[in-house]
């Protein structure tokens, strides 16, 4: 079973070297204990472009496709038996981070 | 000679949730074991009458709801839906057993009170699934609409088989949390109709403090050991003993220094002052309801409000500050300490309590009664004016107006 852990915050900043040793340290842990699937920081909602090519020509929109004042800032995919151990990856997630988190499963196949 | 209806409530109470946890189990899936349990009662309503109640009713159930699952599974494969198959609730077999407290109706109250599910939605699942209400009575307890509280019930069965929530009896190290989410759903249930919302409710709604503590038994049933559980349970006892008392004839509440002790029920105070001196007896440092359950019991210890040992209840407050300073807490003390130090001594700590509790409507009542009792009638008045304007319970309103209107 695997999971998305999203990262939530409300400014742009990039982690601290504390936050960023902490992720390592987590990361490692997640690897060696066989929860890693993959993660990775993203640019702020300012850097995105959304699209639609549903219709006749593909329409490009500069920004998030919603204004908010959180947004998602990174993520986790997890894998995990069930959501009670995900929670608990999360949870050591956040403090790694210093953020909020988001834990959401993917659907079954 | 049997009576089919009574047979028939007696084995919703004592076998719906085991048939529903057995079917959990076997099925992995809440729905189908909700429908199929369902059924099965509906079964045998139309049957029992004419056949006869079962000798052994809890397993005519099983076995009936078992075939009405297995016939649903059936018909939904056939119409080649994979969904039954495909998300079945996760069960992963404990290691090792877990003796007494490994019965199945415990993960399906652990379940059902899962720290992700909202509370309100962990009261309506916990009642539906364990507690056998139909949605249509749970919605009248919460005054929402049926169709929104059949929708709440819907997402949270649907939540737990998408994020996998697991279907088991929390390790030991997760256990004490996940019991205290148990007890405060039970608890709210409880207050819920102790002391009812709505301004078409009567005052008590006693079908919900008999199924909380209903509920509360069977989890004290599951897990005796459990300090907390029969602390909770000792505490309802001894609020649900003066209930009768506690409402006069015109429905408006009566507050405990002008009850009629002898209303009061001998054989619920009995029990809780039972599992009160089992706790005390016990040893271990009490939890918030078991301190609540003591102070309790010193109050229906006391055959008349003058014989009250003010000085005991005021100590198990200080206890009780310590484990949980909230200002709710800080408040009940005041009202202990007006009578034992005096109103002057209680005004003033409730006084101190104003910036966090002004919306409360008992904050405004207990100074009204603290300024009426030290002379200040106009004051009073004020006080039971915001009082009222607050409270949202009927009892408790013609009560407020009542004590309002004999200010001089």
């Amino acid at each position: 079973m695997q999971y998305l852990v999203s990262v939530i915050t409300d400014s742009t900043d990039r982690a601290t070297p504390e936050e960023d040793a902490a992720i390592d340290v987590f990361n490692a842990r997640l690897q060696a204990e066989g929860h890693w699937v993959f993660a990775g920081g993203l640019g702020g909602p300012n850097t995105a472009t959304v699209i639609d090519n549903r219709g006749a020509d593909a329409l490009f929109t500069d920004g998030p496709f919603v204004e908010s004042k959180e947004f998602i800032i990174g993520f986790w995919i997890m894998e995990a038996p069930d959501l009670d151990v995900a929670l608990k990856l999360a949870a050591e997630g956040s403090k790694a981070c210093n953020r909020k988190i988001e834990v959401r499963p993917f659907l079954a196949p | 000679m049997i009576d089919v209806g009574e047979a028939i409530t007696r084995a919703h109470h004592e076998e719906w949730a085991r048939v529903v946890a057995a079917l959990a189990r076997r099925f992995g899936d809440l729905d189908i074991a909700e429908e199929a349990t369902a059924e099965a009662f509906a079964t045998a309503v139309e049957r029992w009458p004419a056949d006869g109640v079962p000798p052994n009713p809890g397993a005519w159930l099983t076995t009936t709801a078992h075939r009405k699952a297995i016939d649903r599974v059936r018909r939904e494969n056939k119409r080649g839906d994979k969904h039954a198959e495909a998300q079945l609730l996760y069960d992963d077999d404990p290691p090792e057993p877990l003796g007494a407290i490994d019965d199945e109706r415990l993960r399906l109250i652990f379940t059902c009170c899962h720290p992700a599910l909202a509370m309100e939605t962990r009261v309506a699942l916990t009642l539906r699934m364990v507690g056998g209400l139909t949605v249509p009575e749970i919605a009248r307890a919460f005054l929402v609409a049926e169709s929104a509280m059949g929708q709440r019930i819907t997402r949270a069965k649907t939540k737990i088989k998408a994020a996998r929530i697991p279907y088991r009896v929390p390790s030991a190290e997760d256990l004490p949390a996940r019991v205290s989410g148990v007890l405060a759903v039970l608890y709210l249930v409880f207050n819920e109709g102790y002391l009812a919302t709505g301004s078409d409710t009567d005052p008590i709604r006693r079908d919900l403090t008999a199924e909380a503590i209903r509920l509360t038994r069977l989890i004290r049933a599951l897990m005796p050991d459990d300090g907390e559980v029969t602390g909770l349970l000792a505490l309802m006892l001894l609020i649900e003993a003066r209930s009768t008392a506690r409402v006069s004839p015109n429905g408006d509440l009566i507050s405990l220094d002008e009850q009629y002790r002898g209303a009061w029920d001998a054989a619920l105070i009995a029990e809780g002052h039972r599992l009160v001196r089992e706790r005390l007896a016990a040893g271990a440092a009490p939890g918030r309801y078991q301190i609540l359950a003591a102070i309790n019991a010193v109050h229906t210890s006391a055959r008349d409000i003058r014989d009250t040992d003010w000085s005991q209840i005021v100590a198990l407050y200080d206890q009780l500050v310590r484990i949980d300073p909230s200002p709710i807490v800080a408040l009940n003390r005041a009202i202990a300490v007006a009578e034992f130090d005096g109103p002057e001594v209680a005004l003033a700590a409730v006084d101190r309590l104003e910036d966090k509790l002004s919306d409360y409507h008992i904050y405004h009542a207990t100074r009204a009664d603290l300024l009426r009792r030290l002379g200040y009638g106009q004051e009073s008045r004020a006080a039971y004016d915001r009082a009222i304007d607050l409270a949202s319970n009927t009892g408790e309103i013609a009560h407020l107006t009542r004590r309002r209107d004999q200010l001089g």
